[in-house]
């Protein structure tokens, strides 16, 4: 037998790291290169932001027709059809900043007149407003995500909130101190109803989530028309399909004074959000919804109920989206009508993705989301360039984010080893 | 093919996994790999198929240097890989799975079935690999999916066949024809890379042999050279018990008691048919029988994860026919699920986490729902040492621990907590021989701390050298109790379906207690 004994004969089981050795350890300046062009999750992100604004600019400058005119004239000046370009595509992002984070101009008026302040803050006011119930339905969405339950019906379970929110503020009357909580609370159990049975049937009869939840946005997208025209919930009087409004005991005070509409209702989104990134971390709840979602066998095998988990996931995904349409409810619009919610609970699914399943990616979602739409208004109105724009940018980025794969191949990442990006739509088809 | 690897050094974080690995491969040579549990066999082998990408070092190919940016690459250089976990489409033909990906097409693009065919047939008459071209790849026992497998590397003209612990999963029969395959393919000049744990193993096939530790290699040998004492000594770094000492079983009460056990799976089979079997408290039973005789389903049914059709289990008098796994594990049940991956673990999780998959809800670990996280990594902290769990840190992903490792997590975990009965199916599959020397001693340790322990293995071997009563399994039914001083003959004949009854009375005493027996 030959032994090659290479180097030190090495100690006896260390149970712990090997400790590198000094021969070819790459110089700091190159581990350094190399983690920042390995695909981590933070990278990836700002360049799907990065590509995203990209193709829009390449969007202005092929649909505007004064840049279009520029360019038809290259030959003559060209100079001037770069200028116009790059003009135009700079107009259109400020637009989108001033109008939805604050305008620099108008914060100066402020400053030297003394007046006019709500109109300086009164675009981060409106990306707050818009965010709120985002980050709600977003963290429930995230959650049922992360445990492999897929929650399509964010958009339902709003309604059912808010149906139920709007229902404690005008039946009953009491303080607000005790008043307004009851509604923010009736709200989120009306959404939790609205989960719990899709959960229910999954568990129970194995009824795939996906098809019972989106049915049953159109269940109650329906039962709210029904209401609006019938007792107690349409406004007396009226023949609209419009319903009652709630009571000023029941409504989400303003954050910063009466002229902005900033409300409770943001600061309700980011306790939800610390809530459940505590839920998910800390408890022994979270825990198990964790394991499920990542390998139901195991946690079967371990012991865990299963069913009963996929319940409960669906009855808090629910309560939190009853909450994003309680904060609408009670914080801006006071009343119900007919195709209540827009897009909230739809918009919500693509914000986990963006969020990637994680509180504070939820919130940062929310809040480029709001932005995105509050800016892209504004936009519309000091540029002319359509609000699709804004669209088309959203759509870019979860494209992007969705498809790490094409980020990486665009920008020639090496895929890092630990912590790369995981495939988040494993346990669609279980 | 002349394989050459000089000086690979691949590292994971602070972790080098391999650290400066030379080796060679000749053309026409069966080389052995060995090495304990996190050695580095595997990151070696997936730098050299082109999966991992090295630090340092050089891969040479009949003396050219070569880069492999994927294992595309690597197959193109005449490289084949066969990974333990498989990668078969399962509803496909083998004949399909052995094309995909080089699929011979006629015109418009339509496979080529035939020539798919063909080629199949050609290759199995040439190296004797036999299989059924236009069987469904999930209908086929491992042994013969196996076989596709190596198919699929010989199609793509693959002078070089990586075997990363072929064996683990493949019964006694299946080894031999496997080694004949292996035999076959170096006759015709191809060069076999081997890993296996199964130091027997490597005395029939191997030409030469290469042991590593801490992902260096330590020393090379030649069958005819060295024995399974020495390799194991030069694997683990000091002398290894290849027996496993026990005192003779002092049983007391019965502590699982089946009867008339019944399971009829999904499909309708009866897959366990009235079995009664009895454990008591302080003896190990092994359940013997080749693979898919109905021990897993029997192991499933006592934990609740099958459903029971008729008969009742009974644990230290508890009645839990068709209990759930919680109420279960809450009787005192520890249960080691044969497939670690898909059962026992959750790979994306860290290992701290895996530790306290069943009692995460519990003292110390919980209060008022919720989880303290310093107790938490304190006891893992404690279990990589207590289990030697070679780890970078108790925060790491278990995925990424060698597979051997792996399984000490999941045998850590069901051995810390009060158990009345432990059920342990395939507890040492994977583990090198320094680890399941350990295992064993914490089983045995179980039994006479007084807990009733069913194993369930198809490794004879392991059958033998632990249990205090062997139980045959043959078809769902149990074929016959005997001691373990009972020949491996007899046994055998139990296996292959045999009644007790039907066999001439053995030469041994039934109290033949036979305390040490070779385990490799
Ligand atoms: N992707 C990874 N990230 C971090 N560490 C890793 C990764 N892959 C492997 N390791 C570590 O590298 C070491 C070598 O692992 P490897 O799988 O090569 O061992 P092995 O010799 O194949 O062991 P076994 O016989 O148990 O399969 C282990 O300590 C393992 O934890
Ligand atoms: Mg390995």
């Amino acid at each position: 037998m030959t032994r090659t004994e290479t180097g030190p004969p090495p100690a006896v089981a260390p149970a712990t790291a090997v400790e590198p050795g000094p021969r070819g350890e790459p110089p700091a300046w190159a581990r350094l290169a190399r983690r920042l062009v390995e695909a981590n999750v933070a990278v990836v992100t700002v360049l799907a932001l990065f590509t995203a604004l990209v193709i829009g600019a390449i969007l202005i400058t092929a649909t505007t027709p004064s840049v279009l005119h520029a360019w038809s004239q290259v030959g003559s000046a060209p100079g001037h059809a770069f200028y116009v370009t790059g003009a135009t595509i700079g107009d259109a992002y400020g637009a989108i900043f001033t109008g939805s984070v604050i305008s620099p101009s108008a914060l100066g008026h402020a400053i030297s007149t003394g007046r006019g302040w709500t109109g300086a803050f009164n675009p981060i006011s409106e990306t707050l407003v818009k965010a709120a119930p985002l980050i709600l339905a977003g963290l429930g969405v995230a959650l049922g995500f992360s445990t492999g339950v897929f929650n399509i019906g964010a958009q339902g379970q709003l309604i059912a909130g808010a149906i139920a929110a709007l229902y404690v503020g005008f039946a009953v009357h009491l303080p607000i101190g005790i008043h307004l909580p009851l509604v923010v609370l009736g709200g989120a159990a009306g959404g939790a109803v609205a989960g719990f049975i899709p959960g229910i049937l999954k568990a129970r009869t194995g009824a795939h989530e996906v098809i019972v939840t989106i049915m049953l946005n159109y269940v109650f997208l329906d039962l709210l028309t029904y209401l609006l025209t019938s007792r107690p919930f349409q406004q007396p009087g009226q023949s609209n399909a419009i319903s009652r409004t709630m009571p000023a005991t029941a409504r989400l005070p303003h954050l910063f004074g009466s002229t902005l509409r900033a409300n409770l209702g943001f600061v309700i989104a980011l306790a939800a959000a610390l809530a459940v990134a505590w839920f998910a971390r800390r408890s022994t709840l979270g825990f198990s919804f964790r394991v499920i979602g990542a390998n139901q066998r195991a946690g079967r095998t371990a012991g865990m109920d299963v069913r009963r988990v996929t319940v409960l996931v669906l009855v808090i995904s629910g309560a939190l989206a009853g909450l994003a349409g309680t904060v609408t409810l009670s914080g801006t619009d006071f009343f119900l009508s007919t195709g209540y919610g827009g897009n909230i609970g739809f918009d919500a699914i693509t914000v986990a993705l963006l969020g990637r399943n994680r509180p504070l990616g939820v919130v940062l979602g929310s809040l480029l989301f709001a932005a995105l739409d509050v800016g892209g208004a504004s936009m519309q109105v000091a540029t002319g360039i359509p609000i699709d724009l804004s669209s088309v940018i959203q759509a870019t980025i979860v494209f992007c984010i969705a498809t790490p794969m094409l980020v990486r191949e665009l920008y020639r990442l090496r895929e890092a080893g630990g912590g790369s990006i995981q495939l988040f739509m494993k346990g669609w088809s279980s | 093919m002349r394989l050459e690897l000089a000086g690979i050094t691949k590292r994971f974080g602070s972790l080098v996994a391999n650290d400066g690995v030379d080796l060679v491969v000749e053309p026409g040579e069966i080389h052995c790999l060995l090495g304990e549990n996190g050695a580095g066999k595997t990151t070696l082998m997936n730098v050299l198929f082109g999966l991992l990408r090295h630090d340092a070092g050089e891969i040479r190919v009949d003396g050219e240097t070569v880069e492999f940016a994927d294992p595309g690459d690597a197959v193109r250089r005449g490289i084949g890989m066969v990974h333990q976990h498989f990668m078969l489409v399962p509803v496909f033909t083998v004949a399909e799975n052995v094309v995909l990906g080089f699929e011979p097409t006629r015109r418009a693009g339509f496979l080529d079935r035939r020539r798919a065919r063909a080629d199949v047939a050609r290759l199995s008459a040439e190296f004797g690999l036999e299989v059924e071209p236009d069987a469904v790849v999930e209908s086929l026992p491992v042994g013969i999916q196996q076989r596709v497998e190596i198919l699929k590397a010989l199609q793509r003209d693959a002078q070089l066949l990586i075997l990363d612990e072929p064996t683990a999963v493949l019964t006694p029969q299946e080894i031999q024809a496997l080694f004949g395959i292996m035999r076959s393919l170096a006759a015709a000049g191809r060069s076999i890379l081997f890993i296996t744990h199964k130091l027997k193993e490597v005395m029939a096939v191997a030409d030469r042999i290469t042991v590593m530790r801490l992902g260096r290699v330590v020393g090379t040998a030649r069958p005819e050279e060295t024995n399974e004492a020495d390799l194991a000594a030069m694997m683990v770094g000091r002398s290894v018990e290849l027996v496993v000492r026990k005192a003779p079983a002092r049983p007391g009460r019965d502590v699982l008691e089946l009867s008339g056990l019944t399971v009829v799976d999904e499909r309708g089979v009866t897959v366990v048919d009235h079995v009664d079997l009895r454990v008591r408290a302080g003896e190990i039973v092994a359940l013997a029988g080749v693979q898919g005789n109905g021990q897993t389903e029997l192991a499933e049914a006592i934990t609740g994860l099958r459903p029971v059709t008729s008969g009742s289990v009974r644990v230290d008098g508890l009645d839990l026919t068709n209990a759930t796994p919680r109420q279960v594990i809450r009787a005192g049940v520890a249960h080691v699920p044969e497939d670690r991956q898909g059962d026992g673990l959750v790979s994306g999780m860290t290992i701290a986490e895996n530790l306290i998959l069943d009692v995460y809800d519990q003292r110390p670990y919980a209060r008022l729902g919720s989880l303290d996280l310093g107790e938490v990594r304190r006891q893992a902290e404690r279990k990589l040492v207590d289990f030697d769990i070679r780890a970078a840190s108790p925060t790491v992903p278990v995925g990424t621990l060698s597979g051997g490792n792996q399984q000490k997590v999941v045998v850590a975990r069901e051995l810390s907590r009060p158990v009345k009965l432990l059920v342990a199916s395939q507890p040492t599959r994977g583990l090198d021989v320094g680890s399941i020397e350990y295992v064993h001693r914490r089983i045995v340790e179980e039994r006479d701390a007084g807990a009733a322990v069913l194993i369930v293995s198809s490794e004879l071997d392991e059958v033998l050298a632990l249990g205090d009563r062997i139980a045959v399994m043959f078809r769902g039914r149990i074929t016959g109790v005997v001691a373990p001083g009972t020949g491996r003959e007899r046994i055998g004949l139990l296996m292959a379906g045999m009644e007790e009854a039907d066999l001439p009375p053995s030469a041994e005493g039934e109290d033949g207690a036979v305390t040490a027996l070779d385990l490799t």
